[in-house]
């Protein structure tokens, strides 16, 4: 019985020069459900990840290697568009990343303005309802024509996964998105994945082991460019097939 | 001795110094003010300030004296070579930053500079020998051939088409601040983070929509300022102006036909001003010039400025 899963790796490793970030990985990414990855800094997850909407193809010298499933489709394959790609695969980064001479309302419609959205009442919707998904709604819902750069580090990194929501992507994936979080948006944020999961297909990398328990349906275990362990969440926290795993979230190391 | 005593000594001597050049510097600027000033007062005093800004007439020879003509000319030539050049310099600042392989950077943005290091006067060559024969025979006599059998009201607006005038004098000058708005241009493009055009690309945009809607917008402060610098350029550049101008100061001007600039004007009549009346008012337009860079350079940094605000505390 084939799974249909809404993306996958098949042997996938990226080269900076000739240097392997990730090598090797096949990972399937269930749909509608949050995939974490977790393992030590430099293990590879943000290779890994950034590998899924081609987003390596921006930075000169990186070489991707291995299929990248999208419906079953190979993003990488020739003739494919990576802007189609990035379209329904959207990104939220470690930092957050405002435009700076763009309002608060702005930077939540840029990715609709791409798609030629004029009608400002549809992107005041839309406005709105990203920003109630990332829980910045209430804070910034009297001054949606100030600059960005006003919005404090968080209310930027939430500002950031409005703006990514608000084209509707089918798969999120999110870099560490809480890491400049305080605890109460990091609430939200986390509220806000339990929801989604009923309409996008979530990857967050963390390095929250807390976070990933109580957030993610699977999680993935990455080590020195390889993945070491995938499974269902809860069998991976409580019974690791693997020693390394084990040693990891019992935080024996890393 | 302890070293702190040299330390603190040399601190002092190099503050000294650094306070004495600086002050030299403005000392100097001030001093050309005045001389200016002082140079063209008896053609302020003939003809009054504001008479002298105004007035048409520049006719050496009944001792009339005019700054209009020139001025208008310099206002002409400089927006308009501003005009011309300002989107060549930025879509080459954008290729080189955003577009061209890695390879082809350096030697295309070292291209570009180098136009900045020719002496005016090789324009000024090049435009004679180069640019003139062409604009005059492909451009020119066409136009105004087809004006006089088609659009006779035109023919006075476009004047003789012998190559040597305005069209000329602004085409050259167009080529000549190019580099100056480019590679300005060009430093502020590299100075937008990555991470500003990898969110826009994560948005499912083109490289194209992500110049326009953000590396564009985040650079505009240093944009801007290339097109100040190329302006002041433009506004004061002599030499190649006056080699292609024509160097008539009668109102009103032509498109092709020739004119003035205060530039050109006062490099072209210097040494022949044999009245008191005549140097005065050359170096008046000089000291016309001195303000019209300064206001330039006043309202420039106030909108840099306001530009600036937008993005203070990213
Ligand atoms: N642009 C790059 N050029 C060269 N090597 C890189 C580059 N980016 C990452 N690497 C290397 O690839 C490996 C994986 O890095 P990556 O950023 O994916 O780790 P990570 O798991 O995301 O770490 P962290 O948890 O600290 O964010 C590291 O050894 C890193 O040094
Ligand atoms: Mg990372």
């Amino acid at each position: 019985m084939s799974q249909p899963y809404r993306m996958e790796t098949q042997n996938l490793s990226v080269y900076y020069g000739k240097h392997p970030g990730v090598r090797g990985v096949s990972l399937p990414v269930h749909d509608r459900r949050v995939t974490a990855l977790i393992g030590p800094s430099g293990c590879g997850k943000t290779t890994f990840l950034r590998a899924l909407n081609r987003m390596h193809d921006l930075t000169p010298g990186v070489r991707v290697e291995g299929r990248v499933l999208l419906d079953g489709e190979d993003v990488y394959a020739p003739g494919v568009d990576p802007v189609v790609v990035r379209r329904r695969v959207g990104m939220v980064f470690q930092r957050p990343t405002p435009f700076p001479t763009m309002s608060i309302f702005e930077n939540v419609v840029a990715g609709l303005r791409l798609v030629g959205v004029r009608d400002r009442r549809v992107l005041g919707q839309a406005a709105e309802r990203a920003l109630r998904m990332a829980a910045l709604w209430d804070e910034v819902k009297d001054r949606l024509h100030a600059p960005a750069v006003d919005l404090s580090g968080g209310q930027q990194q939430r500002l950031s996964i409005a703006r990514a929501l608000a084209v509707e992507p089918e798969v999120l994936l999110m870099d560490e998105p809480t890491s400049a979080l305080d605890p109460i948006s990091t609430q939200a944020i986390e509220d806000l994945l339990t929801e989604l999961k009923n309409s996008v297909t979530i990857v967050i990398v963390t390095h929250n082991m807390q976070q990933a328990a109580r957030v993610s349906d699977y999680t993935a275990f990455f080590l020195d460019g390889e993945m070491v362990e995938f499974d269902a969440t809860d069998r991976l926290f409580t019974n690791p097939a693997d020693p390394r795993t084990e040693a990891y979230i019992t935080g024996r190391f890393g | 001795m302890p070293d702190w005593i040299y330390r603190r000594l040399g601190d002092r001597l190099f503050a000294a110094l650094v306070v004495f050049l600086a002050l030299g510097v403005v000392a100097a600027a001030l001093l050309v003010a005045l001389v200016l000033y002082q140079g063209s007062a008896l053609a302020f005093r003939t003809f009054g300030f504001f008479g002298f800004l105004t007035s048409q007439a520049w006719d050496a020879v009944r001792g009339q004296f005019g700054a209009w003509p020139p001025l208008a000319g310099t206002l002409i030539t400089a927006s308009a070579a501003l005009l011309l050049a300002f989107f060549p310099a930025l879509a080459a600042a954008i290729y080189v930053v955003e577009y061209a392989p890695r390879w082809l950077k350096e030697p295309v943005a070292y291209l570009i500079d180098l136009l900045a290091a020719l002496p005016s006067v090789v324009y000024g060559l090049w435009g004679l020998f180069v640019l003139v024969p062409p604009v005059r025979d492909g451009l020119e006599r066409p136009l105004f051939t087809w004006a006089a059998v088609h659009a006779p009201a035109l023919v006075p607006l476009l004047g003789p088409p012998t190559g040597i005038g305005l069209l000329s004098a602004t085409l050259v000058l167009a080529l000549m601040i190019v580099p100056y708005a480019s590679s300005l241009a060009r430093d502020a493009l590299a100075l937008v983070p990555q991470s500003q055009r990898e969110a826009m690309f994560a948005l499912g945009a083109t490289r194209w929509e992500v110049v326009r809607r953000v590396v564009i917008p985040y650079a505009r402060a240093g944009i801007f300022s290339g097109v100040v610098l190329a302006l002041a350029r433009a506004l004061g550049e002599t030499m190649a102006v006056t080699m292609l101008i024509g160097n008539a100061v009668n109102l009103p001007y032509t498109v092709f036909g020739p004119a003035a600039t205060m530039a050109s004007l006062i490099a072209n009549e210097f040494t022949e001003a044999d009245t008191d009346l005549h140097l005065s008012a050359l170096i008046a337009v000089g000291f016309v010039l001195l303000l019209l860079s300064l206001l330039t350079n006043l309202v420039a940094g106030w909108m840099l400025r306001r530009l600036a605000r937008g993005e203070g505390r990213r």
